[in-house]
């Protein structure tokens, strides 16, 4: 049924466990759990990586050298980052909603881990394999747009407050022509299971019968994960950091794990809906390809990130309702369309 | 009911986007920009009292000090207001020499408002490609006289040291490379559509608001006013060279933005000029060791980076300068600020702010 590397590990992992414990619900549960903490590992170690990694590219792309005095070729930059942060003096600054304001950060990466469980990285390796993980998956990174609200409104700061009501804004102009545009691709594949999705791409990928839909998810994907050049959310140039701006040392740490981890979301997303996941040619297995794919598109958006400046929110939102959606609705007849006259022929 | 209510914003003098220590009190309804008042004085150091405890040639260090990014064009000012009060003649050497390092300045400057501006509009890449670039220049300071940016080089009476071969040969290669770095700069964000729907049609000032301003430099050409005082006055070796102002229709900020551009090409050309052209000769003239001008005033105003530079010197025939005041371009376009954000969203504030390219060490003086 299933090949691979990672699959028969995951086999021979869960027979040594049945032969261990024998009640297969235990087994059930551990596994569980296995698979759980590897995915939480490999976000921690994604924002390790990515801290490193996107000071290294940006410094590539400013014709600068970047850090390379911490370790070997400042290989161990992210970890002194890391300490530094977490000896940091935590200031809960005086008037603010303590509650909400405690509860942002760590709300925040919850949804950002939580989506990892739909991540098909190889041939029937994924955590949750759920009919509706498209759905799930779309329904659980816009709950991203409470905590960042919260963290606006709580922080009694007219920036906080600003960069929080921006969320709700752009989420609620981008969220709707990117569903619209992912709607192709359902109608395709005719099922919201992630795998149905990877496996109806073995032989042709997405992106060459959705190109609209493809370039409408890339651009809606740097809205959702607040990347630059639509990072209107922090703005750092207008308001300092928007809801970040209030928290320090490991607080603000936890909006910056959140923003790594949504960035490599957004890359094995583009990877899974649109560039086939993890098929490839034969000579790697299937999680190289992955991998592969999900960083190359992570690089892209970096990329574009750090050469585009930042887009104003007016003519941000406009984009998004006047010209994302209406062209997200005529991919999706077009998709209508396509279907009917392949079936007829 | 659903109620709303007008709030200030305090931006500044700890925010990104502030060229220094500027506070903008910016009075917002919604993101809708209602008000903004610049509130300045955070670096005012007394320059011009300073300087009446000073001999004049002491005096020349604070001007580095005024618009500290363009710290050759504030020399120049003040030296020509002290050389025609005390009625000192400059040998021609010296006046290519000053006008070659002014305009490397006037490129440096703009390199700056390049560089801030794209940061300011959320593309810190900008920023470093223009840096890179005056580095360049920075490096030709420090050839020519040992300083990089306060530079203090040219003195009254001419300059401090003559202009070496090794300077006159870097300075020709970078004029040569500078229709390259235009052409990188256009490519990077000119041609950018997110950086144009941003630039244009933003912050308007019209013709007669930028009169009634009385604002200067490039500023006040990206209006349409063809007011440029090296063109007017011809006052040092201006006169001997070949350029053209720029100027813009609209005076949105986009207008503002290419003006900047253009004049690096214009500045790149009259150092050319100067260059081919370059006399042998003294590069100081006979100055007196104690310098005491005869009584009365003088007014002398230059083309800054930043616009119209005067220098007011009342002399009372000692040794140091009775009274100075110095007009500051900064400080007097910095008032239409209020005008250009009217109207427009809190993101415009930043890029409007950027665009006038205020230097708080000017403002504040």
């Amino acid at each position: 049924m299933h090949s691979g590397i990672l699959y028969s590990l995951g086999q021979s992992l869960r027979e040594i466990l049945t032969s261990l414990i024998g009640v297969p619900i235990l087994v059930d549960l551990l596994m569980t759990i296995i698979c759980a903490t590897i995915l939480l590992l490999i976000m921690a170690t994604s924002a390790l990586v990515f801290t490193l990694g996107e000071r290294k590219i940006c410094a590539f792309i400013q014709v600068r050298i970047g850090p390379n005095r911490v370790g070997p070729g400042g290989l161990l930059q992210s970890v002194a980052d890391m300490l530094k942060l977490m000896d940091k003096e935590d200031i809960v600054p005086r008037g603010i909603d303590k509650w909400l304001w405690v509860l942002s950060p760590i709300l925040l990466l919850v949804p950002s881990a939580l989506i990892y469980a739909f991540f098909p990285f190889d041939d029937g390796v994924i955590l949750a394999d759920v009919n509706v993980g498209l759905f799930l998956l779309i329904a659980i990174t816009s709950q991203t747009i409470l905590p960042f609200l919260m963290g606006g409104y709580s922080s009694n700061s007219k920036y906080s407050l600003i960069g929080g009501m921006r969320t709700v804004a752009q989420m609620l102009g981008y969220e709707v022509p990117m569903v619209f545009a992912l709607m192709g691709i359902v109608m395709i594949t005719g099922s919201l299971k992630m795998s149905a999705i990877v496996e109806a791409q073995s032989d042709v990928w997405f992106i060459v019968l959705q190109p609209l839909a493809f370039l409408i998810y890339i651009v809606t994907a740097l809205v959702e994960s607040n990347r630059p050049p639509f990072n209107i959310v922090e703005g750092e140039s207008e308001i300092i950091a928007g809801p970040f701006t209030e928290y320090t040392g490991m607080r603000w740490a936890l909006f910056f794990l959140a923003e790594f981890s949504n960035l490599m979301c957004i890359g094995i997303l583009t990877t899974t809906l649109f560039l086939g996941g993890w098929h490839g040619p034969d000579f790697l297995p299937g999680f190289c390809w992955f991998w592969i794919k999900t960083l190359l598109c992570v690089l892209f958006y970096q990329w574009v990130g750090w050469t585009f400046p930042r887009a104003r929110v007016d003519s941000m939102l406009s984009f998004g309702w006047k010209v994302l959606l209406p062209i997200a609705l005529i991919n999706v007849l077009l998709t209508g369309v396509g279907i009917y006259v392949y079936n007829v022929m | 009911m659903a109620q709303t209510e007008k709030y200030v914003l305090n931006m500044g003098p700890q925010h990104p986007s502030t060229h220094g220590v500027l506070q903008v009190q910016v009075e917002l309804d919604g993101e809708n920009i209602v008000g903004a008042k610049p509130v300045m004085g955070y670096l005012h150091r007394g320059i011009e009292k300073l300087m009446e405890s000073r001999t004049y040639v002491q005096c020349v260090p604070f001007t580095d000090r005024l618009d500290y990014v363009s710290a050759m064009n504030n020399n120049l000012g003040f030296c020509m207001a002290v050389e025609k009060l005390a009625g000192i003649e400059v040998p021609e050497r010296a006046e290519f020499i000053r006008v070659i390092c002014a305009e490397l300045n006037r490129i440096a400057s703009h390199h700056v408002f390049i560089g801030s501006l794209t940061n300011d509009l959320g593309s810190a890449t900008g920023m470093i490609y223009a840096f890179r670039d005056r580095e360049k220049i920075l490096d030709l300071f420090n050839i020519i006289c040992g300083a990089r940016m306060t530079a203090h080089y040219i003195r009254i009476g001419g300059v401090a040291a003559d202009a070496q071969d090794e300077f006159l040969r870097d300075t020709q290669k970078f004029i040569d490379y500078v229709p390259e770095m235009l052409d990188e700069y256009n490519k990077l964000f000119s041609g950018n559509e997110i950086f144009q729907a941003r630039m244009k049609k933003t912050s308007i000032i019209t013709k007669e608001m930028a009169l009634k301003f009385g604002m200067s430099g490039p500023n006040i050409r990206a209006s349409g006013v063809d007011y440029d005082i090296r063109k007017i006055d011809k006052y040092g070796a201006y006169g001997k060279f070949d350029f053209d102002v720029p100027l813009g229709k609209r005076g949105d900020n986009w207008d503002r933005y290419m003006i900047r551009m253009k004049e690096i090409a214009e500045s790149a050309k009259i150092i050319q000029q100067a260059l081919d052209n370059m006399p042998e000769g003294p590069y100081m003239a006979k100055v007196p060791k104690v310098l005491r001008p005869p009584k009365g005033d003088a007014y002398h105003r230059v083309e800054n980076t930043r616009g119209e530079l005067g220098f007011y010197i009342v002399s009372d025939g000692s040794t140091k300068p009775y009274r100075v005041h110095i007009r500051r371009p900064s400080f007097v376009n910095l008032q239409a600020l209020d005008t250009m954000c009217k109207g427009m969203l809190l993101a415009d504030a930043v890029t409007a702010f950027a665009t006038i390219d205020p230097l708080m060490g000017e403002v504040d003086c």
